[in-house]
């Protein structure tokens, strides 16, 4: 199996100051973020990995804008989003952010193309403009023949993939995959994670939490947490 | 730009109301019937207060009536000597003329006089009910004039042997418009018919329309003269004999606001002159602001009733509402992670609860139009269909869909994406 040549990384998209996260449980404080710091390029892979409780899925919601810091600071392309209010996050994740599933969670009841299109339509895409996007990118992923299914017409392997086209709607600065093969089985898994790594070599930044080795290899660098703490990175040559 | 998106939300809102096409309308129902009943109820509550209104408006607004009446002493003597009595009560002349002269605010009156007498036109001949009466009649009890003219000055100066029929008293001895300038025998004398007017007929509130039943109107000098004060009625075996001057009096009143003040003025000083109770004051306005109580009560009880049937349709609505958001809640988790805003989930639910209770009230105000129409089909009820009886439940059926769908809309905007990213 090739392994897809690694794009260059440019400049710094993501950036975590003292970002501390602590959920109280009870009487007892979690500490799912002890103060981390880390730094992500433009154009890098990579792969947030750890065992269950270790803080990653928390890094992996404060990056993607879906939740707030208790401390420190979160810079996303050079601008302070841990002190903004949840109108403004979802801005941000509209206009920079794509999310691809473990569980792909399509809209159960809206076609293939409306899937696709939910992004642009709260962009504020006229009907035909979108319409068009939506074919694009399904054609991209190869469910052109797809479009007016409903998403339980379709494999797991093809919900994921219209996931991506959806998640690449906005044209998104980085894409979010929260285990993007844990629901699908190994040769389909094989495909989407070919599929993300292509979009990586295209210049996307790509942010994955999983904790398959076999998949985290895809990545550039992989980030091993454990109890809210970064505890080593390992970056391909 | 911004209407076709509100287009396109309310086509998204259409689009998944129609997947649950039998739940969407079960939970529509409720609104259907408290529109339905709404529209229905306004129409059936208009239609019977119009028919009252216009009942009472024929009497006049301005318009006072003093009937003579049978005192009840007269009554019970009459009573007890069977034969050949002679009753005498009610309003004289002398009546007339005091109250014509002796108030302010008084605009005009016109005397009343009944008689019944057999009346012959070529062949045909009926008892007719005639009524001698002043030009000024027809200026208080409006009539349309169908053929020639209505009484005038000239006639009750000359003492001119004119007749005018209503339309009632033209069909009895089948006259046409062709009769005019015939003659009609009245009683024995000769009449010339001058004109037709148009009968009114029914009752307004307790009074009966002054004019109701009356086949001829001659002027009242005329009338005095041939057939005298005296009238005679024969029932089986007894001979009523009575004495009545005058049968009526009808006063209009410059404003409505002076019609009490005069009526009352008018009673206390006819009663002084009169040794019983043989006449009434009756006021149409009286019964004109009666009946438009009865009317505002007769609505806030229509209202609540609405108003609680299109409550319990609202709450329907809630509860089905709160019940989808539940369901939809990884729906909106996914809505909420791909960059839709708080505002933009409320909207979206909102437009939904809208769009549900609007068509309930569409088809509602449907079946509502369709009820008192089968009212008035199958009762000859009357019933009216206002503009405000339309909008007004339209307006309450979308106003229902903004209150009982903003909670369940902000449950929805509440959901936190990621945990609703995880349930199943």
């Amino acid at each position: 199996m090739a392994k897809p040549s690694r794009p260059t990384e440019g400049q710094e998209i993501v950036r975590l100051e003292g970002a501390r996260k602590i959920y109280q449980m009870g009487t007892e404080q979690v500490h799912a973020l002890a103060g981390v710091n880390i730094e992500f390029k433009k154009g890098g892979f990579w792969a947030i990995m750890g065992p269950s409780g270790s803080g990653k899925s928390t890094m992996m919601n404060v990056l993607g804008c879906l939740d707030r810091l208790t401390s420190g600071s979160y810079y996303l392309d050079g601008q302070d989003v841990s002190r903004l209010d949840d109108d403004s996050l979802s801005e941000f994740r509209l206009r920079y952010l794509g999310f691809v599933f473990q569980s792909f969670n399509l809209i159960p009841q809206l076609t293939v193309h409306r899937n696709i299109e939910l992004p642009l339509y709260y962009l504020g895409w006229d009907a035909a403009r979108s319409a068009e996007r939506a074919k694009e990118l399904a054609e991209d992923v190869g469910l052109g023949d797809r479009l007016n299914h409903r998403p339980t017409e379709l494999s797991g392997g093809q919900m994921q993939r219209v996931a991506v086209a959806r998640a690449l709607a906005n044209d998104p600065q980085i894409i979010f995959a929260d285990e993007p093969t844990g629901n699908l089985d190994s040769t389909t898994g094989v495909q989407i994670m070919q599929l993300l790594a292509k979009l990586n070599e295209q210049g996307k930044t790509i942010i994955m939490v999983t904790h398959e080795p076999d998949i985290a290899a895809y990545a550039g660098h992989r980030l091993h947490m454990i109890d809210g703490r970064i505890d080593r990175i390992e970056s391909a040559a | 730009m911004r209407q076709t998106k509100i287009f396109r939300n309310v086509a998204l809102g259409i689009e998944n109301l129609l997947l649950h096409k039998l739940r969407s309308f079960l939970t529509m129902l409720g609104v259907v019937f408290g529109v339905g009943s709404v529209v229905a109820m306004l129409s059936v509550g208009e239609g019977a207060s119009k028919e009252a209104l216009e009942q009472i408006r024929k009497l006049g607004s301005n318009n006072i009536i003093i009937s003579s009446v049978k005192s009840a002493e007269e009554e019970q003597a009459q009573a007890k000597v069977t034969r050949s009595s002679m009753s005498v009560y009610g309003l004289t002349y002398e009546d007339y003329r005091r109250i014509s002269e002796g108030f302010n605010h008084i605009r005009q009156t016109a005397p009343v006089k009944l008689t019944r007498k057999e009346s012959r036109l070529y062949e045909r001949a009926m008892e007719m009910r005639i009524v001698g009466t002043t030009p000024a009649w027809f200026d208080l009890v409006s009539r349309e004039i169908l053929a020639g003219r209505v009484l005038i000055r000239n006639d009750l100066d000359q003492k001119a042997p004119v007749v005018v029929l209503t339309e009632f008293g033209a069909r009895k001895i089948l006259a046409t418009e062709a009769v005019l300038g015939q003659t009609v025998r009245i009683g024995g004398s000769q009449f010339e018919i001058v004109g037709i007017v148009k009968s009114e007929s029914g009752l307004a509130g307790n009074i009966q329309i002054p004019d109701q039943e009356i086949d001829a109107y001659i002027p009242i000098e005329v009338m005095r003269r041939y057939f005298g004060d005296v009238f005679t009625r024969v029932t089986s075996g007894t001979m009523e004999r009575e004495r009545v001057e005058l049968h009526q009096i009808i006063v209009q009143v410059d404003d409505p606001k002076h019609v009490e003040a005069v009526a009352a003025g008018i009673e206390r000083m006819v009663e002084r002159f009169h040794k019983k109770k043989d006449f009434v004051v009756s006021v149409p306005l009286a019964l004109l602001k009666q009946a438009e109580a009865t009317k505002r009560t007769f609505n806030i009880v229509l209202g609540s009733i609405a108003g609680i049937s299109l409550l319990v349709g609202g709450i329907g609505i809630m509860n089905i509402m709160l019940a989808s958001v539940t369901e939809r809640t990884r729906e909106i988790g996914i809505r909420r992670a791909i960059g839709a805003k708080r505002r933009q989930i409320i909207s979206q639910f909102l437009i939904e609860t809208v769009v549900l209770s609007t068509t309930g009230g569409l088809i509602g105000l449907g079946v509502g139009t369709l009820i008192p129409f089968l009212i008035t089909h199958f009762s000859g009820m009357l019933t009216v269909m206002t503009l405000n009886g339309v909008l007004l439940p339209l307006f309450i059926s979308m106003a229902i869909g903004i209150v009982f769908g903003l909670y369940p809309a902000m449950n929805a905007a509440k959901v936190d994406p990621i945990i609703a990213l995880r349930h199943e």
